[in-house]
């Protein structure tokens, strides 16, 4: 028993950021202070709040601890931890109010947050089945193994509405049920996980496997006995080594405790789970591609139909679900259908995790009601747009979806009001963007991953993507004419009409949605050859008024290339043949002479 | 484990324990005095057997947390007891042997055991 509980957390971010060098130093302290007895140090998983990382969270004043140093330990057990006086000028001040402390659930960040898929990380020690055990961890195991027929199982699940969400939305109870019905007579099921998690800035699977991974073991278990599956598959990207290293971790427990074997829970269900790395291809997220890579062939995607459903890994019926559509299914089981039907709108139900990333205070992870605005996710919850610059838009959905522009901020978020806007929920990934970037730019740069990434299978999109890139790159450039837009929006329709599978079919997506919102930023580019954001080099040019320059010579000191000349206390002229447009001259000059065009 | 008992006995211990990581601004809270003085009076003992009794009985929306000095050195180790009400209690002189007699008299069943309270000692 211990009277406190310190936890730190252990995800990816704060890894990056040092926690390891803390959780020594806190044990070396605590061992100082012969207070091991008394406080116990759990390492967890993430809390979301990545842009304040290192996290350590104190128990039971529940002190939020933000950018916590090794050199600020001492202070924290001799002071805190041994004397109960909590060192204020490190905590999270969001939580510090003229009356004292505020719980961390009353601050912006975590306020209009909703934890279902997220809520044993930051909470547990994902590496111990106990305490995942004690937040209700294989309740539901145990109750559909002992209480529930299979179809019972798909039942609620149908009933819940739920839907995937790694990117398309498709209903999980009816792929369960055509997993279990398609094909009546098959010797062997499998169950798979897609933890290949592509979207360059979503990382809510990685989080749920290093925070809480035996979420994922009891709902695959689950899923194995809804649909008469006795193995399965958790294909993972190589990437992610302390996801994995978790993951291992929690199923040889859940081996030990046989809750993963043969004669689970006394019943005759058996079950058993494996690790499959994969190599980061973008493509291998695709369901059929995924599959293949699983089966130790080259990552590339067939044709559908057949639906894995039908035929899938090793050509049996196969049931393949996200990380996060995993996370809702215990909880759904114990707290039943209608629990999960009154979260949310009226076709999304329950939670969507997003990953905070780009132009944006609070960077990191959280989770809200379907229907929530896009303008309480970035406003209130992400604490809106650094150094005071105007939101210009935001992108979901990665490479696969679109931009939301300001006059669409307070679009209620769910999978249906996305498409409509020609964007997607995708797996998560929410980029904000400001005034500073240019819209061209970024539908250049997620092109250039899908070209990268293009597996190469299909002709639409392994030469459409490249010379959709072409073009983006002779806007860019300045070299292109109102025929080529035409040709650019042909293009794209081409490519999502034939590509094989949805790589292809949406890699077109952030050029279509920056078309429709922002084609003035296009035409800007083509017609006046100019990036109204100041990002497209090519397009920019500097200049000195020689009326404001007073000749202080700054901006010579300032410029890498020797372009700028002139003597003491006359204007002075930039070489534009020289200039390589790096903006040093800009940020040095006092007197705003020098303008960029 | 082969039954659903083991699993929700395993689950009932472990309870217990991952509670105390809940923000409950509704709790009861146990404020022990871990000053210095509190320290020197033997308030660690006593901190540590109401955070493990609260535990082992499985007690929710209890806190068990340390404050600093409240200023009657000579009367620590010092526990007040501060109700989801907001009434207070305040035990002195208290030592771990007392600690199971106030979890179940006041903690409880609601009744504060006045012989060890502040009143009992005819001060303030």
């Amino acid at each position: 028993m211990f009277r406190s509980h310190v936890l730190i957390c252990g995800g990816t971010g704060c890894t990056s950021s040092g926690c390891d060098a803390i959780i020594s130093a806190l044990q070396q302290e605590i061992d100082k202070n012969d207070l091991t007895r008394e406080v116990q140090v759990v390492k967890t998983g993430c809390f979301g709040l990545c842009a304040l990382g290192p996290i350590m969270i104190v128990y039971p004043e529940g002190s939020f601890y933000s950018m916590v140093k090794p050199d600020d330990v001492s202070e924290i057990v001799s002071e805190h931890l041994l004397k109960g006086r909590i060192v204020t000028r490190l905590l999270y001040d969001e939580t510090v109010t003229d009356t004292g402390l505020k719980s961390l659930n009353e601050t912006g960040f975590y306020k209009k947050q909703m934890r279902i898929a997220l809520r044993n990380c930051g909470v547990i020690n994902p590496e111990c089945i106990e305490e995942y055990i004690g937040t209700d961890g294989y309740e539901a195991l145990g109750k559909v193994l002992t209480e529930m027929k299979p179809e019972e199982v798909i039942d609620i699940i149908l009933d819940s509405q739920l839907r995937g969400r790694g990117g398309g939305g498709f209903p999980t109870g009816l792929k369960w049920k055509l997993a279990r019905t398609i094909v009546p007579d098959a010797d062997q099921k499998y169950v798979c996980c897609n933890a290949d998690e592509g979207d360059p800035g979503a990382f809510m699977d990685r989080s749920i496997l290093e925070g809480d991974p035996h979420v994922l073991i009891e709902a695959m278990a689950i899923a194995g006995y809804a649909v008469g599956a006795s193995e399965g598959y958790v294909y993972i990207r190589a990437e992610y080594p302390i996801a994995i290293k978790r993951l291992e971790v929690a199923i040889n427990q859940a081996r030990e405790f046989g809750l993963l074997g043969n004669n689970i829970f006394d019943t005759d269900f058996n079950f058993d789970l494996f690790i499959r790395l994969g190599a980061g291809a973008f493509v291998c997220g695709e369901e059929t591609a995924l599959m293949t890579s699983i089966e130790g062939n080259r990552g590339e995607p067939n044709p559908r139909p057949p639906f894995p459903a039908e035929k899938g890994l090793f050509g049996k019926p196969t049931v393949l679900n996200n990380v996060e559509t995993y996370a809702n299914i215990p909880r759904i089981i114990l707290n039943g259908a209608d629990w999960f039907k009154s979260i949310g709108t009226e076709k999304s139900k329950g939670t969507k995790v997003f990953a905070l990333g780009g132009k944006i205070n609070n960077t990191g992870l959280v989770e809200v009601p379907m229907g929530t605005t896009l303008r309480e996710v970035v406003e209130e919850i992400g604490g809106g747009v650094p150094n005071g610059k105007k939101f210009k838009a935001a992108q979901t959905g990665g490479p696969s979806g679109g931009c939301i522009p300001m006059e669409k901020i307070d679009i209620a978020i769910d999978y249906d009001n996305l498409l409509q806007i020609g964007s997607m929920m995708g797996s998560g990934g929410l980029i904000v963007m400001d005034e500073d970037n240019c819209m061209v730019d970024i539908a250049k740069f997620f092109l250039e991953f899908t070209v990268e990434e293009s597996c190469g299978k299909c002709v639409p999109c392994r030469v459409g993507t490249k010379r959709l890139y072409e073009i983006l790159e002779k806007i860019t450039a300045g070299t292109a004419t109102l025929k080529d837009l035409e040709k650019m929006e042909e293009l794209c329709h081409y490519i999502k009409a034939n590509s094989l599978c949805g790589l292809g079919q949406t890699a077109p997506n952030p050029v279509l949605s920056t078309l429709n919102f922002f084609k003035d930023e296009y035409l800007a580019h083509v017609n006046d050859k100019t990036c109204p954001s100041g990002i497209c080099k090519d397009l920019l040019s500097y200049e000195i008024l020689a009326d404001k320059c007073i000749g202080c010579t700054l901006c010579v000191k300032a410029c890498p290339a020797g372009a700028i000349s002139g003597t003491v206390k006359n204007p002075h002229t930039i070489d534009k043949a020289k200039c390589v447009k790096c903006d040093a001259c800009v940020q040095k000059c006092k007197f705003k002479a020098i303008v960029r065009k | 484990m082969k039954s659903l008992e083991e699993l929700k006995a395993l689950r009932e211990k472990m309870k217990s324990q991952v509670e105390i990581r809940e923000d409950d601004a509704n709790a009861l809270r146990v404020v022990v005095g871990m000053a210095t003085c509190g320290i020197a009076a033997g308030a660690r003992p006593v901190l540590t057997a109401f955070s493990n009794g609260v535990q082992e009985r499985g007690l929710r929306g209890v806190s068990v947390v340390q404050t600093g000095c409240i200023g009657l050195c000579q009367y620590e180790p010092i526990v007040e007891i501060h109700a989801a009400g907001g009434e207070k209690t305040t035990y002195v002189q208290v030592t771990a042997d007392m600690v199971d007699e106030i979890i179940a008299q006041h903690i409880v069943n609601g009744k504060p055991v006045n012989k060890y309270t502040i009143e009992a000692q005819r001060i303030g």
